[in-house]
């Protein structure tokens, strides 16, 4: 059997540590079992190299699917009623099909639909990363779509109509004037979903993902000791969040000074 | 059909609410070229609503309307490109507030007509400094005057070098003060022979400027003939009417 930490202790510990009153020492000691004994300050790094991973494809994934979805649905919305024949037909399944996703991706919990992705559809992929992003994606995507929608519903229709006028088509009208002015309106929101997407992906530990949260749950349970490494994961979730939150309110001013 | 005639509307009817609601009731008219024409009419009397059917803005629920001999009012029109010869100008401006006041003018251009960003900026400049403004060219719409928003507005739809250029009560939104420059641009463009269909509440423009005054009430044309006919002479009981109250 390989010694455990506390048989290792003794000499690893720098003397002076040991020859301080025993609940002091108790700390050192409580360090060592969290983060360096077994190297397992390893763990975390990966764990936060696979959250970051996910975050981004999952974020990358939902931002396509959510802005053809909320297309899909905005110009159902607006101009369904006037369209005719085999157009209206297809505009009207594509609508129909985007509401069951929606209905059913926010109606249902992430760790659920992790876990079919996971463990059914694609049961026989090891691939957990890719998998979990998917999922992820997908989930996300329907947030986004909402988000999205509501901002190229807001953008005054006048701004439509002076593309069009132009001679630009629909397309051309939402890709070069509708869809830049929704997307500034919704960075906020954008900015609170990508928030929510990073810290929503501790749990692809449910299905044995390495990420930063399971590698702090991992890490106790192996140490018998939770306080610092749960404290670790919560500190560096923290910490990313306030970046990423400092990040776009850069980008927010910079989008909002070429208006002034 | 004569061959200066550039819009011809033959019966054009919007109904709303399954015909309930009838804003334009069987309108004809012909436009021709260099022609200026001025709609006025009560609020509701459905000349905006005529006006957004010239480029199909409004769908028209019954009539045909053709441009240039094309009938736009065909589905399987490409309404597109006949739209890049109707300019229109909005009682609202509808500048798009994230592009220079360049960018807002060379969009179309680059992007429909093909043209390079050098070309396409080289005339947005001269037709900016045309109507004095510029040295606004890298501004944003927000940091312009609704007179200035206006003026831009109106060089925009000139950028893609219209056939006849489409005005929906371009100054009700500004301040009185700013009346008399977004006018004055467009008496210019009336005098360089450019066919325009104007919507308006300004009956001094309309007999300064226009050719033809057409009177619109309860989505029909009541009465038309040359401003000083129309205004001097008028026939019809509610144009009298509509004259005694806003003159």
């Amino acid at each position: 059997m390989r010694p455990g930490p506390l048989t290792l202790w003794p000499d690893v510990a720098p003397q002076w540590i040991l020859n301080l009153p025993d609940w002091l020492e108790n700390i050192f000691f409580k360090f060592y079992k969290s983060f360096i004994f077994d190297d397992r300050y390893t763990m975390y790094l990966e764990g936060l190299r696979n959250t970051l991973l996910l975050t981004i494809l999952a974020l990358l994934m939902g931002i396509v699917l959510g802005v053809v979805v909320a297309l899909v649905r905005a110009t159902w919305d607006k101009n369904g009623s006037e369209m005719q024949g085999i157009s209206k037909f297809v505009l009207k399944l594509s609508n129909t099909v985007c509401n069951i996703y929606l209905t059913v991706i926010r109606g249902t919990p992430v760790i659920v639909q992790l876990m079919i992705w996971y463990f059914v559809i694609f049961a026989k992929s090891r691939n957990k990363v890719m998998v979990a992003a998917f999922a992820f994606g997908i989930n996300s995507g329907a947030y986004v779509a909402e988000i999205i929608r509501s901002g190229i519903m807001a953008v005054d229709p006048g701004q439509n109509e002076a593309g069009r006028s132009l001679g630009f088509g629909y397309i051309d009208t939402m890709r070069f004037i509708v869809l830049p002015q929704a997307f500034k309106a919704v960075l906020p929101a954008l900015a609170n979903e990508f928030i929510v997407l990073l810290k929503e992906t501790s749990v692809a530990g449910y299905v044995g993902l390495m990420d930063l949260g399971y590698a702090g749950n991992t890490v106790g349970g192996n140490a018998m000791e939770y306080l610092l490494p749960l404290l670790l994961t919560a500190v560096i979730y923290l910490i990313l969040v306030m970046f990423f939150t400092h990040l776009v309110k850069k980008l927010e001013r910079r989008l909002r000074n070429s208006e002034r | 059909m004569s061959d200066n005639t550039i819009i011809r509307a033959s019966g054009v009817c919007k109904h709303f609410a399954g015909g309930e609601i009838k804003a334009l009731d069987g309108v004809s008219a012909d436009i021709a070229k260099g022609e200026v024409v001025v709609i006025i009419g009560p609020s509701g009397s459905g000349k905006s609503t005529f006006l957004r059917c010239l480029n199909l803005l409004e769908v028209p629920t019954d009539g045909v309307i053709l441009f240039n001999g094309h009938d736009i009012t065909d589905k399987h029109t490409n309404i597109n490109i006949h739209r890049q010869k109707m300019g229109m100008v909005f009682q609202h401006f509808n500048l798009f507030p994230h592009k220079t006041i360049l960018d807002n003018m060379t969009l179309a251009p680059i992007h429909l007509l093909k043209k390079s960003k050098k070309e396409a900026e080289a005339h947005a400049l001269a037709l900016l400094e045309r109507v004095g403004l510029a040295d606004r060219a890298n501004a944003y719409p927000s940091q312009l005057s609704g007179g200035q928003k206006q003026r831009v507005a109106i060089v925009r739809a000139l950028a893609m070098e219209p056939e006849v250029m489409l005005f929906d009560e371009p100054t009700s939104a500004l301040d009185p003060e700013m009346v008399g420059e977004v006018l004055e641009v467009m008496k210019e463009l009336a005098a360089e022979g450019m066919t325009m269909v104007v919507v308006t509440h300004e009956m001094g423009f309309a007999k300064e400027v226009a050719s033809r005054v057409v009177f619109m009430d309860e989505g029909k044309i009541l009465e038309e003939n040359t401003p000083a006919e129309l205004f001097g002479n008028p026939q019809h009981p509610r144009l009298k009417d509509f004259l005694s109250k806003v003159l």
